[in-house]
């Protein structure tokens, strides 16, 4: 309610600023690009019942008029499949990032607002999660739950909350030592007050930062964990799974393994760049505070 | 005890607050005796001046009365209740009353809220008035530290130094405190606007019948100011009384060399006589007995073995075996 | 006055910032003569540092200007001179630098030694004359190294530096900041200067500690004929230290005179306002109203005008120039003030 309208012009701002970065605007448009992929593939796609329909007599056609980029093993267009795919991607990437920005901001600014025992324990508990590598904690799980898209996000999730812990609590910590926190303090604002509303607004750049690259991070982990058959069973669809399928048709059928690795490529860089991009408008340009006191 | 003329706004008795070291494994070491046993009390409608230089505590001191540290030690009295105790609840609540102005006051304000935000808020954590009730209320500060409500719209950023610093001041008056702590108000101020400031403060205590805790390294700011100062040496308090007897007839020996070191303009150069050597030993390791006497020019064995206390002498109080 | 040291003539600087070219130095002028301490006196924004650092050479090459006057050192003028003769006989040389704050004037990784012989390989008045381009190969010759090592060992001495052979191998944050002011002055004198600009040296030190480093630099200049341009915000200190006084407001200098006819006959009117605006003991405060003007638009004429009482149409039109009131005396206004000071409101 305090800041809304400030929000709203620094979003503006911020947008303003992204353009003069073009590696930014190209991540930006990759990402706009996967967005409209997932949400209008029914009507993009060329054979959009091709998700569960199979077709054998047509296996393993290249690239032609009919089917833009060619179909898989079951017949099926890879061209549709891909754009349905999209979704899953996008699904995955925003569960596992949401999920872990709402548990581990919390538990970050926790950690970094108090001292002593609490926030020891709370660090050490998320650097346990951090030594897990997600792919042996995808497996376990997909050992004893099954393989489906769910227990990926799962696994994606319980992973990688603690880099959003981290850098909420070292934000945290540095804006603490702040004038404008001790004197709110002073005011006699209550720690409630103070979190939330004076210390996550100044530490929620970092935070965006690392959401956006963590979805790239993450989507390529899915696609990892898609390949190695952890992750949701067919005929999803799924990017990494028909890499995965496509193994033994190379190097004849390339295109069976070229369309999904390039959505990914694409998909992945875009994150990045936009992450970049955006750690560079967000974090210098916000931090710096103008004193009227010139030389 | 001199006999006050009404009972003290705020009272101080044997004020200790340390910091404790610690070593790379987090290992307390030593303890950094910032405040070390100070007494003060500061009367209704005052302005009570704490002087010393760096290292002294006396940032520390203002910080432990208003609560933003805890005391490891004694008693603060406000209004007749000790407050130094209090569970965080209850000490959240005396801010109303007691309050605490920074250096730089414009810092205070949280960069990503516009003014009227900032404003507002105090009363929005301390009252229940409605928006309209708040909106007066905010009104009536602002013209009072003299700015136009047009700034209500602006952001810190885009306000000049000293228009931040008013705004600074208007968000602590918007409590109407009793008494508010000044940190270093006018230090690294140029001159005319060091006294620019100083005249808003003198207006502000009139207009709001605030009592002011005055500290600053800068002695002639505070014979301006203050008509009673109490002054610093590594955590205690060396002298303390009347400005004008002190200023006057300083008797004990830090205190005389302070106020030698003083330039004054037009007459002898007060460096050609300035006799005090060396510098002051780090707090964290602070000399036995009177913690001046490593640089004190009457030092003896009875000031390495025991402690000075504060006596009365001439209508003030020094801690000195030989003042 | 002999020939002096120092000749600033007609100086303009400008800044390009944000908000358009701020014209930091109006056409200053300015002596310095040899064995002098001269106090530049001013607030913040009225051009000090800058013309320091004009004066030294190093203003920030992208944002500052110099778009004309002459800074003639020895007779030759620095602005039009070779600058690799420049960068090797006078800046560090010739003229010396004290920072104003003690705590970055060091890098935190090295030990002091390694930072003051770094200067005396470079700037001691026993290495020759360089054929200019500094050469990363350049050696440092045993016997040389030797004698500079003496003289720095004595001259910390001189600094009041306890132990000064135990303190070389300290690093920086070992020292207060009253200490490495002293060693920033040591660093000042050991190229033999015949002049040190001192950059507010003693803004960031308590009161005691500046006594000890006001007395003590005053000292080491007048044993060894060094001339000293002191900048400072605060007229005490300039008080204590200088022989002569000079006022700048707004990038124009204001006033110039010796150090008593300063503080006894204040004939401008910004002059008098700055005095009468030291607190004094009987509580009275004088601010002086209206604000320091910005800089991209200053006030045509003499830029102190829109808070001047005195001011007249020809002070809003044309800068007053100059003019000698007394022996050493100048005051650059139409209305010059002849009152002892205080006299006026």
């Amino acid at each position: 309610m305090s800041s809304s309208k400030g929000a709203s012009t620094a979003v503006w701002f911020v947008l303003r600023r992204l353009t003069r970065d073009r590696s930014a605007l190209l991540g930006f448009a990759l990402i706009v690009a996967l967005l409209l992929a997932a949400l209008l593939a029914p009507v993009l796609s060329t054979h959009p019942d091709d998700v569960f329909e199979l077709h054998p007599s047509e296996r393993l056609r290249a690239p032609s008029r009919a089917h833009w980029l060619g179909t898989d093993r079951m017949g099926a267009d890879v061209y549709s499949r891909l754009l349905f795919g999209a979704r899953i991607t996008i699904l995955i990437g925003v569960i596992a990032v949401g999920a872990s920005l709402i548990v581990g901001v919390p538990v970050g600014l926790v950690a970094g607002y108090y001292h002593g025992w609490v926030s020891d324990l709370l660090m050490r508990v998320s650097d346990v999660f951090l030594a897990v590598p997600q792919v042996v904690l995808a497996i376990a799980i997909a050992q004893t739950l099954g393989p489906s898209l769910p227990n990926v996000i799962l696994a994606l999730s319980a992973t990688y909350w603690p880099w959003f812990a981290r850098v909420a609590y070292a934000e945290t910590r540095s804006i603490q030592k702040e004038v404008f926190v001790e004197s709110t303090a002073a005011l006699g604002a209550s720690p409630w007050r103070l979190t939330a509303l004076h210390v996550l607004p100044n530490i929620a750049s970092p935070i965006i930062v690392r959401a956006s690259i963590g979805m790239g991070f993450t989507i390529l982990t899915a696609a990892a964990l898609g390949f190695l058959g952890l992750g949701p069973p067919p005929p999803t669809p799924e990017w990494g799974r028909t890499i995965a399928e496509s193994r033994e048709f190379l190097p004849d059928a390339w295109w069976y393994a070229t369309a999904p690795g390039l959505a990914i490529f694409l998909t992945v860089m875009g994150f990045n760049l936009l992450g970049d991009g955006l750690r560079d408008v967000l974090d210098p340009r916000l931090r710096r505070t103008h004193t009227a006191r010139d030389e | 005890m001199s006999a006050p003329s009404s009972a003290p706004l705020l009272e101080i008795v044997d004020l200790v607050r340390y910091f404790p070291l610690r070593n790379a494994f987090g290992r307390r070491t030593a303890w950094l005796r910032a405040v070390d046993g100070v007494s003060l009390s500061v009367q209704p409608g005052e302005t009570l001046g704490l002087v010393g230089e760096s290292g002294c505590g006396k940032s520390t001191l203002g910080k432990t009365a208003i609560g933003i540290y805890t005391p490891t030690a004694g008693d603060i009295w406000f209004a007749g209740r000790e407050i130094g105790r209090l569970p965080p609840r209850e000490r959240r609540r005396v801010a109303r009353d007691l309050q605490y102005v920074y250096q730089d006051p414009g810092a205070s304000l949280d960069p990503r809220w516009k003014i009227v935000h900032s404003l507002h808020e105090p009363l929005k954590i301390h009252t229940r008035l409605s928006r309209t009730e708040r909106a007066r209320e905010v009104g009536a500060i602002l013209s009072a530290v003299g700015l136009p409500d047009a700034h209500l719209d602006l952001y810190p950023h885009e306000l000049s130094g000293g228009q931040q610093r008013r705004v600074g001041l208007a968000r602590i008056l918007t409590l109407r405190p009793r008494l508010v702590i000044l940190d270093e108000p006018t230090s690294g101020l140029d001159v005319s606007v060091q006294a620019s400031v100083l005249k808003l403060f003198r207006s502000l205590q009139e207009t709001f019948a605030l009592t002011y805790v005055f500290i600053s390294h800068d002695l002639s700011v505070i014979r301006a100011t203050c008509a009673r100062i109490a002054v610093m040496y590594l955590g205690k308090i060396v002298e303390h009384g009347d400005k004008t007897a002190i200023f006057e007839e300083p008797r004990h020996p830090y205190t005389q060399s302070l106020l030698a070191a003083v330039p004054r303009i037009g007459g002898r150069r007060v460096t050609l006589d300035f006799a005090l050597q060396g510098e002051p030993p780090d707090p964290r390791a602070v000399p036995s007995g009177c913690r001046f006497r490593t640089r004190c020019p009457l030092a003896q064995d009875v000031c390495a073995a025991e402690e000075p206390a504060l006596r009365e002498l001439d209508g003030r109080r020094v801690a000195c075996h030989f003042a | 006055m002999s020939e002096p040291l120092l000749s600033v003539r007609g100086l303009h600087v400008d800044f390009v910032t944000d908000r358009g070219v701020a014209l930091v130095l109006d056409g200053v002028n300015l002596d310095i003569g040899p064995g002098e301490v001269v106090g530049l006196v001013g607030e913040s924004g009225c051009g000090k540092t800058t013309l320091a650092r004009a004066i030294l050479g190093i203003l920030p090459p992208g944002a500052a200007r110099i778009r004309g006057g002459e800074v003639r050192y020895r007779g030759q003028d620095l602005l039009r001179a070779d600058p690799i003769a420049v960068n090797d006989r006078v800046r560090g040389r010739g003229i010396t630098f004290i920072p104003q704050d003690p705590f970055t004037s060091f890098s935190p990784v090295f030990p002091v030694q390694t930072q003051i012989m770094d200067l005396m390989k470079w700037k001691s008045p026993r290495a020759g004359n360089g054929d200019g381009a500094p050469s990363p190969f350049r050696r440092y010759p045993r016997e040389r190294y030797r004698a500079d090592r003496e003289a720095v060992l004595d001259t910390l001495r001189a600094v009041q530096i306890p132990e000064p052979a135990r303190a070389l191998r300290r690093l920086p944050h070992e020292f207060s900041g009253g200490q490495r002011q002293r060693l920033m002055i040591a660093m000042a004198l050991l190229p033999r200067p015949d002049l040190i600009i001192a950059d507010e040296p003693t803004t960031a030190l308590d009161v005691t500690i500046q006594a000890q480093i006001l007395r003590l630099l005053r000292t080491l200049v007048k044993e060894r004929g060094v001339s000293v341009l002191f900048t400072t915000h605060d007229l005490g200190t300039a008080h204590e230290i200088c022989d002569r006084i000079v006022v700048m407001y707004a990038g124009q200098e204001v006033e110039a005179a010796p150090t008593a006819a300063f503080f006894s006959h204040p004939a401008h009117p910004y002059t008098r306002r700055l005095l009468a605006s030291v607190p004094t003991p009987d509580g009275e405060i004088r601010d002086i109203p209206g604000e320091v003007p910005s800089l991209v638009e200053p006030p045509a004429g003499c830029r102190f005008h829109p808070r001047c009482d005195y001011a007249s149409a020809e002070c809003r039109s044309a800068r007053p120039a100059p003019r000698m009131r007394a022996a050493a005396h100048a005051v650059s206004c139409y209305h010059p003030v002849d009152a002892p000071p205080g006299s006026d409101a």
